[in-house]
């Protein structure tokens, strides 16, 4: 599926949740599959820390720029887009074409940076309401999505229950821990304490806090994770070492390929790369500080934090989703310890209070947070299942083609892709 | 124990409308019947990953919880109906898990194999663990973690201080009320909180 970026503006402000609002913005995004002809087949994917609207399909020409969540959605997948239409949308504030820090604020003209307003997640949502709005889509078959993605998803029940049929939020919870804050909080302040960060003004100074965005990662990915699956992939194993000389012999064909790489005793250096697990780190690191913004960075784990649907009900997670009327499926996998089973279960708990239609699946996964983007067949098939159903109810509106809008650059479009196994 | 008789039978004791739990739902067919037949609403809780899957299929709501971790995601009489078809004989804490069926539940509906069903005590008569249709497996090789006859539920109940509505036998669909224990190979009950 060849799949080709757009782009939408909006010049009417944003009243944000923080009190400050924001105009004159543009939201990417991409569509997949058709809008039939009572539009009731439109399906929201709302993504997570480090994804963007390149949900599905690949660039023309790039190789390696699957999207995100390619094995989800796509032509016959569980997802499936010759009978949904589905949108993906990048967030106000994220680095992948929306409007964000990098760009200019109108109101003075200069680059936003550490003056980028707060997003929360009821912002975005607020804002993909206005993308609907301007595809024409009134009600929405579905929203979707994991982790962060999964608390929009869950929003949206809420901001705009009319608008939602069903809400699939899968590895996702109502709100972080203290522990989830704390690794965020750690995140933020490896970026902030970079000294190329420059108080978030980094662009005007030509540099990148890339050192801080390095740690950043590290931290993410090992809580991505889990345990077994990080010991099962690189135990104990030191790194493989290339001895130079031998190296280019085997590489002019005059010694067998793997000449010169050994695996010896320690190097009995603090500082050297000795194990696989921080050769993997740091080469997770170094590829994310070349694409990922700081200031995003901190903005979406800022909304992270900030979630919590049942501060405003005094921690009473049933009254907070009572205004929710849409159907829910929700997953979630036994080893994820940043989105715990236990955390899916309280919100499986208040739908039930509220005597909502809820199904929920906990996957016996071993991949920790990141299963939630790879391909369990027990998880496919739950969700494949589920907008089975869901098309069912739909049934069969006569396909329109897709709306149009201003075609957009592809940006970096490989980075997406190859940046996909990542997730919070 | 997808017998439509069996099932018109358990079914038939749900009042219609109601908001029903079912315990151990397996591929959701009951949930199914109830929802077409008695405009029933409710949750079935399931373990295993297939019968979630085909519960998701039939559009059945479905948790996937194991029973043995307790209902406490469940309030006092949230439900009208608390149902353990053919249930009770996989869990651990079969005690535990029916005292919690009536807290959740308005009224419970129990109904597991009979052991003292005349042919199984023709079988240990003859020195043989039973294997018939109802208990289909061999001793060594049974998803059974017990077994329990009509009678040591109505001690079970009695001792947990709940009421008996309504009890009976079930064979090849039909109705057992007289000398149930002995006569048939499942066994129905429908309890309250005493």
């Amino acid at each position: 599926m060849i799949v080709t970026p757009q782009s939408m503006d909006f010049a009417e402000p944003l009243d944000l949740q923080s009190g400050a609002s924001i105009r004159g913005y543009s939201l990417a995004y991409e569509t997949y599959g058709a809008l039939n002809a009572d539009k009731s087949n439109a399906v929201l994917i709302c993504h997570a820390l480090n994804a963007s609207h390149h949900v599905a399909g690949t660039y023309e020409g790039q190789e390696n720029s699957d999207g995100w969540w390619d094995t989800m959605i796509g032509p016959g997948k569980p997802v499936d887009t010759d009978r949904f239409f589905v949108i993906g949308v990048n967030n106000l504030g994220s680095c992948f074409g929306s409007t964000g820090p990098m760009h200019v604020n109108p109101d003075n003209g200069k680059v936003y940076g550490a003056d980028f307003p707060v997003v929360t997640v009821e912002d975005w949502v607020n804002a993909q309401a206005r993308l609907l709005d301007g595809l024409g889509i009134e009600k929405l078959a579905a929203v979707m999505g994991g982790s962060l993605g999964g608390m929009q998803a869950l929003s949206w029940t809420l901001q705009y229950p009319q608008r939602v049929a069903h809400a699939v939020v899968v590895a996702s919870a109502p709100n972080l821990t203290a522990e989830n804050i704390a690794f965020n909080e750690v995140a933020r302040r490896a970026i902030v304490t970079d000294p190329d960060f420059h108080g978030g003004h980094f662009y005007q100074h030509g540099v990148v806090p890339k050192r801080g965005l390095r740690i950043a990662r590290m931290i993410g990915h090992i809580t991505y994770l889990s345990d077994d699956v990080m010991n099962e992939k690189f135990g104990r194993q030191l790194r493989e070492r290339i001895d130079p000389a031998a190296a280019l012999a085997a590489a002019q064909g005059l010694l067998a390929r793997d000449a010169g790489r050994s695996v010896g005793d320690y190097l009995y250096s603090t500082q050297d790369v000795e194990f696989q697990i921080e050769s993997y780190l740091r080469y997770q690191g170094d590829k994310f500080s070349e694409y990922f913004d700081a200031n995003t960075y901190l903005l979406i784990t800022r909304a992270l934090d900030y979630f919590d649907p049942a501060r405003r009900h005094n921690g009473n997670l049933t009254k907070a989703l009572a205004p929710a009327t849409a159907r829910f499926l929700l997953v979630s996998f036994l080893t994820d310890w940043r989105f715990a089973p236990r955390r899916s279960r309280e919100i499986v708990k208040a739908l039930l209070d509220n005597r909502r239609d809820v199904s929920y699946a906990e996957i016996d996964a071993p991949h920790g947070h990141d299963a939630f983007l790879l391909e369990d067949p027990r998880y496919m098939g739950v969700v494949r299942s589920y907008f089975e159903r869901i098309g069912k109810e739909i049934g069969s509106g006569a396909a329109t083609p897709p709306v149009g809008a201003k075609a957009l650059p592809v940006p970096g479009a490989a980075i997406l892709a190859a940046n996909a196994g990542a997730p919070a | 124990m997808s017998d439509r008789l069996t099932m018109q039978s358990i079914a038939a004791l749900v009042p219609p409308g109601s908001r029903v739990l079912d315990l151990g739902c397996g591929d959701g067919a009951m949930l199914d019947l109830l929802q077409r037949e008695r405009n029933c609403s409710g949750y079935g809780i399931e373990i295993a990953d297939a019968n979630v899957l085909a519960c998701v299929k039939r559009g059945v709501n479905v948790i996937q919880l194991n029973l043995d971790e307790g209902l406490s995601m469940f309030d006092d009489e949230s439900f009208d109906v608390v149902l353990q078809i053919d249930t009770l004989q996989h869990l651990h804490n079969t005690e535990i898990m029916l005292v919690e069926t009536a807290r959740v539940g308005r009224i419970g509906i129990v109904a597991f194999p009979n052991f003292a069903h005349w042919p199984n005590r023709l079988s240990i008569a003859r020195g043989r663990m039973p294997v018939t249709k109802r208990l289909p497996y061999q001793w060594y090789d049974t998803p059974n973690i017990r077994v329990g006859t009509f009678k040591d539920f109505e001690v079970l109940a009695t001792k947990n201080r709940l009421a008996i509505l309504d009890a009976y036998g079930l064979q090849e669909g039909r109705e057992i009320r007289f000398l149930p224990n002995a006569r048939a190979s499942t066994a129905v009950f429908k309890i309250e909180r005493g």
